[in-house]
């Protein structure tokens, strides 16, 4: 009876100290602010800094968040969005294994011209309408590029001309 | 009853036990590292030397700056692209010659280049370049050093700031003008290093500086073509300049002046082919007679820096340093990789940064440019080949005037196609312009053979475009 309750104790414990890593590590990583909606949590990984920081100064700022563009606007799909990318994400980020331009993955592309077309709806829908492009259709980010984050038109990579006078046209 | 259940209950628990243990294991784990990714986020710089121009080592340096001293090192890999780079070739080490690998001979892959360089000490050894790693030891060692060097080859081979300071007592010009005309050998008695981070940095400030006298007064020359006196480019050089400058110390074309092999850059007219061989032609430079044709040659050396000029690239501002050192990530740092080598090598963080298209894709583009260019490079030296073997053949029979005159088409032709060559980027650093000098330098070669043979002079009549009416309301 006696090694029962002991055994007992020790299995409380170990539970506690588990929950309770796991608590501090939770608060720690700040894991609630990726269930809200403030794009201050995708940078809180510095791999997402120059994102965020040339979203700052698109556009797009006063109009969309990261999740207005990168997840669906319907709970479920948005949740199941943020589920699949934070573990990936965190996948990534924990291994160091990512490369230094990151690049959109097709179904995360899809999610974003989805979300295009949810806005920009008055436009899009006779673009898309009259189109004939093949199965895929056309791509608003093919061109429209920049709109959301872009290093060079928020001027985070400043190609200065390199004095312009190195002999070209003289 | 409770009897019964003690040894089932008994797995039951140690089996939650090693669950929760194992479970704060992989969280403490987790833990750990999202601390450590929060402190790469931090600027861990911590300078142990106190850096100043007397320490040339790059170990030193590297102290303070660990993580670009790694990249540095790593210029000893040997990695081909398509067209470029080098694999490493097992040498039998020699008294003369004791490296134990060695890159590939262009020579012997292109036996053109023999009949080429004819006479001239680029036709003894000539091979695929290596890493900044192997500079000093690829110099020392080459074949050509039979030729009888000066002093003045070492001015880009070498990590030299310490050795100016030293043969010119302070004063880096005179140690310059001193290391000139010595004898290669006992030049290279100065030298310690290869290229290294005083030959591009200050070492109070990090800033890059340009540290060769030849560029100084090259860059000079040039501005002063443009209409602008006095540039000092230590002073007068934008960041962004920087980045390609302190390469273009290097990897430009030269020559060396008068008795003192003064290393010049003949930048007096512009950066154009024409212009290069303008100043040369001006300057009176002969390097060598070719020992079949008897033309008076000069030799153009990997004018990198000078055909980037004409590109697009350097017209949208990209440097250097932007695609041969793109930034790296560090941690939460980022630095520029010191491992210069081939962006075809690093096409994610050198491309993919301006070109948002598949890696597999913007290598082709790139590739597709280099065919084009090889294709027509060949061509082009078929054309040399054809000019060369004609002098040779017909030096009884034509005149002293068309001779002359054919013999200073290929001085022109020749210098055009190793010009080009020479550059080290199989045409891409401005596909075009590379382009128009082989058609340039192929028909040199043409109107050599027309010389030769006393036809005509060549005709320009190209349509006036000029003439093209103005659009409506101009």
């Amino acid at each position: 009876m006696k090694s029962r309750v002991t055994a007992v104790i020790v299995l409380a414990l170990l539970v506690g100290v588990a929950c309770g890593v796991g608590g501090y590590a939770f608060v720690y990583a700040k894991g609630y602010s990726y269930l809200l909606n403030d794009p201050a949590a995708c940078d809180n990984c510095h791999a997402m800094r120059t994102q965020y920081e040339a979203w700052l100064k698109s556009s797009h700022h006063s109009a969309a968040t990261c999740n207005d563009c990168h997840t669906p606007s319907n709970l479920v799909g948005k949740y199941a969005v943020k589920v699949s990318n934070g573990f990936f994400h965190s996948l990534y980020f924990t291994t160091g294994r990512y490369p230094n331009t990151i690049e959109i993955t097709n179904f995360d592309r899809n999610v974003t011209e989805a979300a295009c077309r949810r806005c920009h709806q008055n436009l899009t829908a006779a673009i898309d309408g009259g189109m004939i492009h093949g199965r895929e259709g056309i791509l608003c980010t093919r061109c429209h590029y920049t709109v959301g984050h872009s290093e060079e038109s928020a001027g985070l990579k400043i190609l200065l001309r390199s004095g312009g006078n190195h002999g070209e046209g003289q | 009853m409770a009897k019964d259940n003690n040894p089932r209950s008994g797995r039951w628990l140690v089996a939650v036990i090693a669950l929760a243990a194992v479970a704060a294991f992989a969280v403490t784990a987790l833990l750990v590292n999202i601390f450590e990714r929060k402190q790469e986020a931090r600027n861990p710089f911590y300078r142990v030397v106190d850096l100043n121009d007397t320490i040339d080592d790059p170990k030193q340096w590297g102290e303070d700056f660990p993580m670009q001293y790694d990249l540095y090192q790593r210029t000893v890999d040997m990695q081909r692209t398509k067209y470029g780079g080098s694999e490493a070739l097992p040498h039998s080490p020699t008294q003369a010659d004791p490296r134990s690998v060695v890159a590939r001979s262009k020579l012997e892959q292109d036996p053109r280049l023999k009949t080429m360089w004819a006479g001239y000490a680029f036709s003894i050894d000539y091979r695929e370049r290596r890493g900044h790693a192997y500079m000093l030891d690829d110099q020392t060692f080459t074949a050509r050093q039979q030729a009888n060097p000066p002093g003045a080859c070492m001015n880009c081979h070498a990590s030299m700031v310490t050795v100016y300071n030293q043969l010119g007592n302070g004063d880096m010009f005179k140690g310059f003008q001193v290391v000139n005309h010595m004898k290669y050998p006992d030049a290279r008695k100065y030298a310690k290093h290869s290229v290294a981070c005083i030959d591009c940095h200050d070492p109070k400030t990090m800033q890059l500086r340009i540290t060769r006298p030849a560029f100084i007064e090259g860059i000079r020359a040039l501005k002063a073509s443009q209409g602008i006196a006095n540039y000092d480019v230590n002073a007068m050089a934008t960041r962004q300049e920087m980045r390609s400058y302190v390469c273009a110390q290097c990897h430009v074309t030269y020559y060396f002046r008068g008795a003192e092999k003064t290393l010049t850059f003949p930048w007096t007219k512009g950066l154009r082919v024409e212009d290069i061989m303008a100043a040369e032609d001006e300057s009176k430079v002969t390097e060598w007679q070719h020992p079949q044709s008897g033309a008076p040659l000069i030799k153009p050396r990997h004018p990198e820096f000078e055909v980037w000029s004409l590109g697009v690239h350097a017209r949208s501002g990209v440097a250097c340093a932007d695609c041969h050192m793109p930034y790296t990530r560090m941690g939460g740092l980022k630095i520029s990789d010191h491992q210069v080598n081939s962006p075809l090598l690093k096409v994610n963080r050198s491309c993919q940064g301006c070109h948002h298209f598949p890696e597999e894709e913007l290598k082709q583009r790139a590739e597709d440019i280099q065919d084009r260019f090889f294709n027509l490079r060949n061509n082009a030296l078929d054309a040399l080949m054809d000019l060369i073997n004609d002098i040779s053949a017909n030096k009884d029979k034509a005149s002293p005037e068309q001779l002359a005159k054919a013999r200073e088409y290929q001085r022109h032709g020749q210098f055009m196609i190793d010009y080009i060559m020479s550059e080290n980027s199989m045409g891409f650093h401005a596909p075009q312009e590379a382009m128009r000098i082989l058609g340039d330098a192929i028909n040199q070669c043409r109107n050599g053979q027309i010389a030769l043979h006393g036809g005509p002079p060549p005709s320009h009549n190209p349509p006036n475009i000029q003439n093209v009416p103005p659009a409506a309301g101009q």
